[in-house]
């Protein structure tokens, strides 16, 4: 059987990843499930500087999901590179450093700093809906997505991954642009911009008044829009968004996604990851799928 | 049964031994997990699952008492939404998804001490009043109705302060304090931000070691999502901002260490 994925030139041992912000990066789940096990870990986003994220709180549950605005908290590039990447490189998994920014310099600044390390791919979040500069506001203009696409592509060392967000009218218009703008693979989908409203206390249920929202309530808008981009586009795309079991995996590789990460899942199942990849298996038995290849966008 | 974590933390399916109501929205729970039973200790917490799939996040709970050689772990929690509510309705025999232990728990000084509780932050000090082996003055704050301080009454000195004077003192644990000068050489709190940062105050006047029990909004409970950070006042190792995490780093804090 074979559950080898290849995203951009980088082979990945399987599809399952994890979803940026998630797992942190790595430590707090390695007691739980064995990294070696995951086709990559994608790390939290990092900045060229330490970010404090947000005000709490910064959570609230909603029904089959939950609203977040950490705010990108974050140590800084230079805490990262000293610390959470040597700790990955402990295991036989890629690592996938996803970045974020409040400014094009910034973006660049930590790509920079990263292309001697030993990363497999960066991943650019363009789509974060809860900092006020940054973030989204590159990833809800098309032009705005090409034209940094393009410039991470000049300094960037290892394949570019282009997070997408949600909040658009048309995906398959940012998929294209960042397509355009030499984007090697495409990753959505990001958080749905929500809102909850405690009605005890009257007031927002998280500080920063809007949160993004994930978890299983998103899975069918998700699975929507990786279909949507994996038609529009030739680069292979990862697939997420309320991916919980292997069930849920194998429905976005049939809309078209080479690889999946799982998210929201980490945080009430720290045994997720791995029981997606177990998952995967036992279906590939079942159907007696000789390669996971072919079951990538198999449903038109 | 369970799936274990490498450094002693399990997620388990923990058997409800008894359940009652202590007050109209406040429930004492015993259960069985031998796992968790055998290493947690007074101020960590558990978290525990809801059945209904539709909640997905875990609620954190701290430990009121543990039973080693029973097997056996108290929580005792207040009815604030549909999660808890759900958890009221278990009767013994009744399965529950835990993950624990959770969190640092309170140090132990072998000195006079001061233990303060307030509204649903009183449950983990019976604990910490238990296993301290030294003079002890308990201070409970309530707005009214009264829960768990006859429980108290064998470990120290219980003092009462109501907000509206039903019983004890009339006000909050600091007028009970300071009424009766109470005094010790370490403080040990769990209550409301209020309370907590009056104790902090008037510790650091007194010049009294003070250790505080946060409580954040969790969606993970084991220190990657980040939600439930505190201020603090010295950039943090880990995070190298100045935010701790409570379910990681804490939920226990020397005082000086975070803004309130």
């Amino acid at each position: 059987m074979n559950t080898r994925v290849n995203l951009a030139g980088v082979i990945l041992k399987n599809p399952v990843m994890t979803a940026s912000g998630t797992f942190g990066s790595g430590e707090e789940y390695a007691e739980f499930v064995d990294l070696n096990r995951l086709g990559a870990v994608v790390t939290k986003g990092v900045a060229n500087i330490p970010w404090p994220g947000n005000r709490t709180p910064r959570i609230a549950e909603v029904y089959g999901g939950m609203l977040n605005a950490i705010g990108l908290q974050n140590p800084g590039v230079d805490v990262f590179t000293s610390r959470d990447i040597p700790f990955l490189k402990q295991y036989d998994t890629k690592i996938i450093v996803n970045v974020c920014g409040k400014t094009t310099e910034d973006y660049l600044a930590v790509v920079e700093r990263l292309a001697d390390e030993p990363v497999d791919m960066v991943e650019i979040n363009i789509s974060c809906p809860n900092v006020k500069e940054g973030g989204i506001a590159f990833g809800q203009d098309p032009k705005a997505v090409e034209a940094i696409t393009r410039e991470v592509k000049r300094y960037a060392r290892q394949p570019v991954i282009m997070k997408l967000s949600p909040n658009v009218t048309d995906i398959t218009v940012m998929a294209k642009a960042a397509e355009a703008g030499g984007a090697d693979v495409l990753s959505l989908i990001n958080t749905l911009t929500a809102m909850k409203i405690d009605i005890n206390r009257r007031t927002f249920a998280i500080a920063n008044r809007t949160g993004g929202l994930s978890g299983p309530a998103v899975k069918p808008v998700a699975v929507r829009m990786v279909y949507q981009a994996a038609n529009a586009v030739k680069i292979p795309i990862i697939g997420m968004g309320g991916i919980a079991d292997a069930d849920d995996a194998i429905e976005f590789i049939l809309a078209g996604a080479t690889a999946v990460s799982v998210g929201t899942a980490n945080f009430y199942n720290p045994f997720a990851t791995v029981e997606v990849v177990e998952g995967i298996e036992a279906y590939m038995n079942k159907h007696k799928i000789e390669d996971i290849n072919e079951l990538i966008g198999c449903v038109k | 049964m369970g799936k274990s974590g490498s450094s002693g933390r399990e997620m388990v399916t923990a058997r409800v031994v008894s359940q009652e109501a202590l007050t109209e929205d406040i429930y004492s729970m015993w259960l069985l997990s031998d796992k968790i039973a055998a290493s947690v200790r007074p101020g960590q917490f558990i978290s525990v699952y809801t059945g209904d799939k539709s909640r997905l996040l875990p609620r954190p709970i701290s430990i009121c008492e543990i039973d080693r050689a029973g097997g056996r772990l108290r929580i005792v929690y207040r009815v604030v939404g549909a999660g808890t509510n759900e958890f009221s309705a278990y009767r013994a025999g009744d399965a529950v998804t835990v993950l624990g232990p959770l969190g640092n728990g309170f140090v132990q000084k072998n000195k006079k001490a001061l233990l303060v509780g307030g509204g649903i932050g009183i449950p983990p000090m019976l604990e910490q009043a238990k296993q301290l082996d030294c003079e002890k003055q308990i201070i409970l704050g309530y707005r009214d109705v009264l829960y768990l301080n006859r429980e108290f009454e064998p470990y120290g000195t219980v003092h009462i302060a109501t907000e509206d004077g039903s019983a004890g003192t009339r006000g909050n644990v600091i007028d009970v304090i300071r009424k009766k000068g109470l005094t010790a050489d370490v403080i040990y709190a769990c209550g409301p931000t209020p309370m907590l940062r009056a104790l902090k105050e008037f510790a650091a006047g007194a010049g009294i070691e003070c250790w505080l029990s946060l409580e954040e909004r969790m969606a993970c409970g084991i220190g990657a999502c980040l939600a439930c950070v505190c201020q603090t006042r010295e950039i943090d190792e880990h995070s190298h901002v100045y935010n701790k995490r409570i379910c990681k780093d804490g939920p226990v804090f020397l005082a000086q260490e975070v803004e309130l």
